[in-house]
């Protein structure tokens, strides 16, 4: 059974990808839709076998390398941690691909669009049920090209064949900080088994060692590459470019992908080195610095986004930023159930997205459209449960995980655990649960609530959508309303022991008891915040709005910052001009001119080509055809030899400075 | 009269000598083909003067096989003369360049 969870989905991939021209696109889509809904029924029985009964279980399949000390081996990890992530994976890619039957019902490449899918879904699994480093590295890869071959699925169109790239370099960049991480694993523990790294951390807390002659702690550096590798997975600021520009793939892909499973992998990653992470505070500062800038960051530029799945997408961005602060406050657990509801919400927003982009004829701009309320009720109301969990609207699931990081992190502040950095991820994430309901409301008013900017042909053809795309729509806004609920005392009930082993936390890092004696008006600070923003948003939206947007328009700094907000800060400027372009005129000018193609060539073929007709052109010219000449090369070539063998017998360094003497005339 | 020195001395300006006629001449073949001649002459007069001086006959019999040589080579070289002569009716050196490299 726990080999079928993995195999399936593979099984699927190949199937359906080799097999689609026999299959049809019915065909292929029923059996690799068939193939991961057995799987998530078995990773639902791998949950309550390990995670609500108490056990591990480790497979060994073989052996992969065994070269000295080195042995990677083929090993299914299965611990609370994998079977809540297969049960992610599993469902929302299950609920995708029922989606994406009916939304890429007129597309020509059913069959490719479903294979790649499920080859996604495979290489997510492939990572989450890794023993080692090697094969999760196997997962981390294949996912990125995964998502790869999704973004690029409408291959024809030049956006997204430039964003599929940039996914996939700027993911590159993050999976090389990941290797370097492993290489430093290997030399420190002499393994890669996650058994063997984990529990013989503690041994080298104090172990430092020397990095470019500097002295430096080592699980920090680790814990830096390791970082640095979900960087760029998990979008966090610095590598979060290639995030939104991934929308440029069908919508379903963006469901999946970007927000459900691909992005949570960096957080993933994080949380299951937890026994190593915990053990370096310089990581935990890192983590919280960048998790919660990235937070505030995304949310900020998500307000003034004009397309519906950018906002989505930057929304995911945050939210990211959310799961990585939290780990750095050492809440690895409270992150897990963030990344678990996260998934379940965000998943719905993006298919309600996608649901609404299909009624409206593949128009993704919120600014032409509108009042939809009154054509599709079903999606409006799963869209505003959607966005009303991912505000934190208490009661459904985002309320449950959101608002007890928000509360960890108050905790963290007025505590003397020296942890004085968390209350900047305090305020910042405090603002970005301001943003976050500010933008969804945002974009429940601009699409569904106010007055239409359709054309009337559009409008004309706005429809409900059918039912194999309301199901999924119906089955996530289910889940949206009680995962929370259900899971809140098994993930971060007080004393839990559903984590087991998996999850380590430092005693003195543990602050999970001061949360619950917070003061009642701190406990109330996240859902004010949220509950003023979707005042602020409707007041914006009802009252009159255009009046106040054009007085803030008039003011040029308003327009400005709106401006910068709208183009996400210019990182993607400033990086194309201060490092990819002189990176790029670097490889044409430097490398490719300069050297490539100019000195080596000089002095490789190209110069002696020229070189050997330039010198026998110059012994040509010796031979003039006067007798008398030749008489005198004749001679005195006599006399030299002669001399060079009777100075040669005597000193032989003669004869190798006349040589050379000889080589010099003729250059 | 027999000393070393001088006989050697005298082959072997004899033998420059010819080497310079051959060289500084740019006009005449014929002078060429007679600077040739005394090269030879020098070459059997050193012979001559060292098998004397060594009291030993082989020099003596190389000299008269050079004489020999020396003949038949003048001859054919006098017979190619005539033929260049004949189809080029001119013997100057300066215009024998049309083997130019």
């Amino acid at each position: 059974m726990y080999l079928l969870i993995l195999m399936l989905p593979l099984l699927g991939a190949l199937i359906s990808g080799f097999g689609g021209r026999w299959l049809g696109y019915k065909g292929a889509n029923t059996f690799s839709t068939l193939c991961v809904l057995v799987a998530m029924i078995f990773s639902v029985f791998a949950f309550c076998e390990i995670g609500l009964s108490g056990t591990v279980c480790h497979i060994h399949l073989s052996t992969w390398v065994e070269s000295g000390i080195l042995s990677i081996s083929w090993g299914l990890l299965f611990d609370s941690i994998t079977v809540v992530m297969l049960v992610i994976i599993t469902s929302i890619s299950s609920l995708v691909h029922i989606y994406s039957i009916k939304y890429m019902e007129n597309d020509p490449h059913c069959a490719r669009f479903m294979a790649y899918l499920e080859i996604f879904t495979f290489f997510m699994l492939t990572l989450v049920t890794a023993d080692n480093l090697i094969q999760m590295f196997l997962g981390w890869e294949g996912v990125g090209l995964a998502s790869y071959l999704l973004i690029n699925f409408w291959y024809t169109r030049l956006a997204a064949n430039q964003s599929a790239i940039k996914a996939l370099v700027v993911n590159r960049i993050g999976d090389f900080g990941l290797s370097i991480g492993i290489f430093l694993i290997f030399w420190l523990f002499n393994s890669v088994e996650y058994s063997v790294i984990f529990s013989l951390t503690p041994l080298f807390e104090n172990y430092t060692l020397t990095f470019m002659t500097f002295q430096i702690h080592g699980l920090t550096l680790i814990g830096a590459f390791l970082f640095l590798g979900a960087v760029g997975k998990s979008a966090q600021l610095g590598l979060h470019t290639w995030l939104p520009d991934a929308m440029e793939g069908p919508t379903p892909v963006s469901a999946l992908i970007h927000a459900a499973t691909m992005v949570t992998a960096g957080v993933f990653l994080v949380i299951r080195f937890s026994p190593l992470i915990e053990f370096s505070s310089t990581i935990l500062f890192v983590l919280v610095i960048f998790g919660s800038l990235t937070a505030f960051f995304a949310a900020m530029t998500g307000v003034f986004q004009n397309d519906l799945k950018k906002v989505i997408a930057y929304s995911t961005c945050s939210q990211l930023g959310y799961m990585i602060f939290s780990c750095g406050m050492s809440c690895y657990n409270v992150s897990l159930f963030h990344l678990t509801n996260h998934a379940f919400f965000k998943a719905l927003l993006f298919l309600s997205a996608g649901s609404v982009i299909h009624a409206v004829s593949n128009e993704q701009d919120m600014r032409r459209m509108g009042s939809l309320v009154k054509f599709m009720p079903l999606t409006y109301s799963l869209m505003l449960i959607g966005s009303l969990a991912l505000a934190g609207f208490p009661f459904l699931t985002g309320f449950y995980s959101k608002d007890f990081i928000l509360e960890l992190a108050q905790t963290s502040t007025y505590s003397n655990l020296n942890m004085f950095y968390v209350s900047f991820a305090c305020w910042l994430g405090s603002m970005s649960v301001f943003l976050t309901s500010f933008y969804s409301f945002r974009l429940i008013y601009l699409t569904f609530l106010n007055n239409s900017n359709l054309t009337k042909t559009l409008l004309h053809s706005v429809h409900e959508s059918s039912l194999v795309m309301s199901l999924p729509l119906i089955v996530l806004g289910v889940g949206s309303i009680f995962v929370g609920y259900l899971a809140k005392d098994l993930f971060v009930g007080l004393g839990t022991n559903f984590w087991g082993s998996s999850i380590l936390i430092l005693p003195n890092h543990n602050n999970f008891i001061e949360a619950e004696r917070l003061s009642i008006l701190i406990k109330w600070l996240p859902f004010t915040l949220s509950a003023s923003a979707v005042l602020v948003a409707t007041f914006l939206n009802w009252t009159f709005s255009s009046s106040v947007y054009f007085t803030l328009k008039l003011r040029k700094l308003v327009f400005f910052f709106a401006f910068l907000m709208n183009k996400k800060w210019y990182w993607d400027v400033l990086y194309n001009r201060f490092l990819i372009f002189p990176v790029l005129s670097f490889g044409y000018f430097i490398s490719f001119k300069a050297l490539d193609r100019g000195f080596i060539e000089l002095s490789g073929p190209y110069g002696f080509s020229k070189l050997i007709p330039l010198w026998s052109k110059l012994l040509i010219k010796l031979q003039t055809g006067q007798i008398t000449h030749y008489l005198f090369f004749i001679v005195s070539n006599l006399c030299f030899f002669l001399t060079v063998l009777v100075y040669g017998y005597i000193d032989p360094n003669f004869s190798l400075a006349l040589t050379f003497f000889i080589l010099l005339f003729f250059i | 009269m027999f000393e070393q020195l001088n006989c050697v001395n005298i082959s072997s300006s004899l033998f420059l000598v010819s080497m310079l006629g051959i060289f500084l001449n740019q006009k005449n073949i014929l002078v060429m083909l007679m600077s040739l001649e005394m090269m030879f002459l020098a070459i059997s007069f050193n012979l001559i003067f060292s098998s004397i001086r060594l009291d030993d006959i082989v020099g003596q019999i190389f000299s008269l096989l050079i004489l020999t040589v020396a003949a038949a080579e003048s001859s054919i070289g006098l017979a190619i003369l005539v033929i260049y002569y004949r189809i080029r009716s001119t013997v100057t050196v300066e215009l024998m360049n049309l083997m130019k490299g």
